[in-house]
């Protein structure tokens, strides 16, 4: 075959200045196709299912949803486009929007929905006025994450719906349908992703662009005010909806069975694929695809009822397989899954991981290595700033023993690993003041840390300002890079002088702030000054400044 | 129909550059395809790799099975390694013969080519010489890509179409540079693989295509290469002395 199907009336190309996006020429139908990677399909599904702003803070592997709708409501300027502080500042200020009557979109990676989550599970008790979406990438297997913690959970915990999309025209396809879910439910309502999906592009078919809603502020006080008396009735009636979310998943064309042999699968969203891609056309397993949240009870009771056992497919957390399983397992049917060991408990699943799940045999392939590989972790670039910092701070803490520094999220990370190895913990933004002020009060002395100014700006304000009211004796390197360096080089909140006020206004006494600039040639009078900061007693400040060489680079900012 | 192909190489060595073109040539020819692909962390310097899958049915799996790549197009040599199991059996690899060394422990390059070139369905390319002929050592990439493309089921033309959309942005002269770069490629690889049908193991291809000026690279000199070389196998010596002057149609020269 040479021609697209559809026709071939398509002709759909990616243009390199957009970053893998697409300009469509199309003869003819209000259709045309794209070029997308799984983020870039949310972020114009979005668009076209008529948002009036998007939200975000930058995460592997969701980054690139904001990133596209940006590019491409830019020139219109029809969409507001800004980065956000945090995950719960573009929760917030989706929800304000949603509150507005316009729709919005929200997108965070998994864990950015845990700073978030103060604001997402609530939302879900006010409900929402104008369509409010979040799409939430998850990151089984950790490839750029700290964890590789599920969403669907928290959509169940909010007790809200969620789509899980299997391919990137259903990322599309699907912020349509979750827009219009919405609205007419009055709930938030989630996507998830996992990384393969958002970091995969494939062909996609879009469609008209749907008018934007006006500006139609919420009128029902009560409901947006959670006081006790109105909470609880809002949580009623929230609890009240949950009937009517599960006979939509019941009888949404997402969650499809297939009866026929006694061996069952359930796969969830991308899974799927791994699935079919191991069995031939006629294969004899009975499937149920679930993609559409909360679990369709009645077609699981379908399939169970079919099968004698049923391997559970889930790239993330087994929530399907535990909720089928019970305490006790199920009467007469097998389980099987990533609680049985059929497929491993944690880590990202794949094709060959599936197959080993239904119990065929490995394929051959040309070649096994015979020895291990040397691995190739990432590093900092050649050049890089946090390099000059790290080594600078590393000779000054040379004259205590044993010396540990707190840090936090981003490319700095990396110093943890060799050459550099001057970090020594990474947890949750911004996590890294709050913990040497905790091992300051321990009697830990020195208490150093260090964090990027974006992470600062995201995370580290609220824990400088309690070390300073508690005149604890902390040590904060900001490594000051100008810019978000690995997600990509997007905006800093805080840099430069809007850095500097917001530590002065913070309470640091003036003459313990101290700015630096890491360059090999200075490296002698910076570890003066951070030893002159090791022995003050009190929270001192120092600013490491020289912009990110990628982003210079790229000429971004 | 259905073609999967592992990109590997080291972030900043420009996998998805590789992968643009070759995405825009199976759309161009009307096929599926999905291509998954790494961002974030392992861009600073870690190993990159991307599936590309392109078919005339439906795609499943945006990732490639263990023992289903039809290629390996890697841009560095210890890259391949990393991916080995995944090609089938009947499978081919395209790599460059340069490494990248950006780590402590990497393999001793005499073993790693070694390895290489035992396996027969190799091309191997010294990309990092060709492209500085081209004009540009970034362009090494488009170097390799240019040597697979005689295992492609596009033409040079398909493909450097997409070459050229790629780097229009950058202006005419970065554009011709990727070209050149592309040709170069496919040309060291058609010289190569014609050495080797003569009779010359993988190993010695890669030297002597390694030794000649880029530029002259012409697969219908190679028979007579490997006549002189099985006759004469001190000549790669001979030409390593004589530096980069000797040319593909100078192999007359080295017979005696």
């Amino acid at each position: 075959m040479k021609s697209f199907p559809k026709s071939g009336l398509f002709q759909a190309r990616m243009t390199a200045d957009d970053g893998g996006a697409v300009v469509s020429q199309y003869l003819g139908v209000d259709m045309s196709q794209e070029v997308l990677l799984g983020d870039e399909a949310i972020g114009l599904g979005a668009i076209d299912a008529g948002i009036s702003g998007v939200y975000a803070y930058p995460g592997t592997p969701s980054t690139e949803i904001f990133e596209f709708v940006d590019r491409r409501t830019k020139k219109a300027g029809d969409v507001h486009a800004f980065w956000s502080t945090n995950e719960k500042v573009a929760y917030e200020e989706a929800l304000g929007m949603s509150w507005a009557g316009r729709r919005a979109l929200v997108c965070m990676k998994h864990v950015g929905l845990n700073v978030a989550a103060d604001a997402f599970m609530n939302s879900a008790v006010t409900g929402t006025n104008g369509g409010l979406v979040l799409a939430v990438a998850d990151d089984p297997g950790m490839h750029s994450s700290q964890n590789e913690q599920d969403s669907r959970y928290y959509a169940q915990f909010a007790l809200i719906p969620c789509l899980e999309p299997k391919d990137q025209q259903e990322c599309y396809e699907m912020m349509f349908e979750a827009f219009q879910l919405s609205e007419d439910l009055q709930v938030p309502v989630m996507i998830r992703l996992v990384t393969r999906i958002a970091h995969s592009r494939s062909a996609v078919t879009t469609r008209e662009r749907r008018p934007q809603n006006p500006l139609r502020p919420a009128k029902d006080i009560h409901k947006w005010t959670l006081l006790p008396s109105n909470a609880r009735v809002q949580y009623a009636h929230l609890a009240g909806k949950q009937p009517e979310f599960l006979r939509l998943s019941e009888e949404s064309s997402h969650n499809e069975l297939k009866l026929r042999g006694k061996r069952g699968v359930i796969t969830c969203g991308i899974t799927e694929n791994y699935l079919l891609e191991n069995l031939p056309e006629d294969h004899e397993f009975s499937m149920l695809s679930l993609r559409q949240y909360p679990i369709p009870t009645e077609k699981v009771r379908k399939l169970v009822d079919h099968v004698e056992e049923i391997l559970v497919v889930e790239d993330g957390y087994p929530l399907v397989e535990s909720s089928l399983r019970g305490l006790f397992g199920l009467d007469g049917v097998r389980v099987r899954g990533r609680l049985s060991g059929e497929l491993p408990r944690t880590g990202e699943l794949n094709p060959d991981l599936v197959r080993q799940g239904l119990g065929l045999g490995e394929r051959s392939s040309a070649h096994d290595p015979s020895e291990e590989i040397a691995k190739r972790p990432p590093m900092l670039c050649k050049g890089c700033p946090h390099d000059d910092s790290f080594k600078a701070l590393t000779a000054a803490l040379s004259e205590f023993e044993e010396p540990q520094v707190f840090s936090d999220i981003g490319c700095y990370t990396l110093a943890a690993l060799p050459p550099l190895e001057a970090i020594h913990s990474c947890v949750a933004m911004g996590a890294s003041i709050g913990m040497a002020a905790g091992a300051a009060h321990a009697g830990y002395h020195p208490a150093v840390c260090a964090i990027g100014d974006s992470t600062f700006a995201h995370g580290g304000i609220p824990p400088l300002l309690s070390a300073v009211q508690q005149n604890i004796a902390i040590t904060v390197l900001v490594l000051d890079n100008d810019t978000v360096g690995m997600t990509g080089t997007q905006r800093s909140m805080a840099t430069g002088s809007t850095l500097d006020r917001i530590i002065e206004g913070s309470g640091v006494d003036p003459e313990h702030i101290r700015i630096i600039e890491p360059l090999p040639r200075k490296h002698e009078e910076n570890v003066q000054v951070f030893r002159e900061e090791l022995h003050y007693k009190g929270p001192s400040v120092i600013i490491a400044r020289r912009p990110c060489i990628e982003a210079i680079k790229h000429g971004v900012h | 129909m259905e073609k999967n192909i592992i990109l590997a190489g080291v972030g900043g060595q420009g996998i998805l550059s590789v992968a643009y073109v070759l995405d825009n040539a199976a759309l161009d020819a009307g096929y599926h395809f999905k291509q998954a692909e790494v961002h974030g962390m392992s861009q600073r310097g870690g190993a990159v790799q991307s599936n590309l899958r392109y078919a005339d049915h439906p795609i499943h799996s945006d990732l490639i099975p263990r023992g289903e790549a039809d290629l390996i197009l890697a841009v560095e040599p210890l890259e391949v390694m990393r991916y080995w199991h995944y090609l089938k059996p009947e499978g081919w690899v395209v790599s460059s013969a340069i490494p990248y060394v950006n780590i402590p422990d990497y393999p001793e390059m005499e073993k790693l080519l070694g390895e290489l070139s035992a396996f027969p369905n190799i091309i191997l390319v010294d990309s990092a010489r060709l492209a500085r002929a081209a004009g540009n050592m970034r362009s090494q990439n488009m170097v390799v890509i240019g040597a697979a493309s005689i295992l492609l089921d596009f033409t040079p033309e398909q493909l450097l179409k997409h070459v050229e959309g790629l780097f229009a942005r950058k202006g005419e002269k970065i554009v011709a540079v990727n070209r050149k770069a592309f040709e170069l490629g496919r040309r060291a690889a058609e010289f190569f693989r014609s050495l080797v049908t003569s009779g010359i193991d993988n190993g010695q291809a890669l030297q002597l295509s390694s030794a000649l000026v880029p530029e002259s690279l012409d697969a219908l000199q190679a028979p007579g290469w490997a006549d002189t070389l099985k006759a004469r196998p001190e000549v790669l010596e001979e030409i390593a002395a004589a530096g980069e002057k000797v040319s593909a149609g100078d192999f007359a020269r080295f017979r005696a």
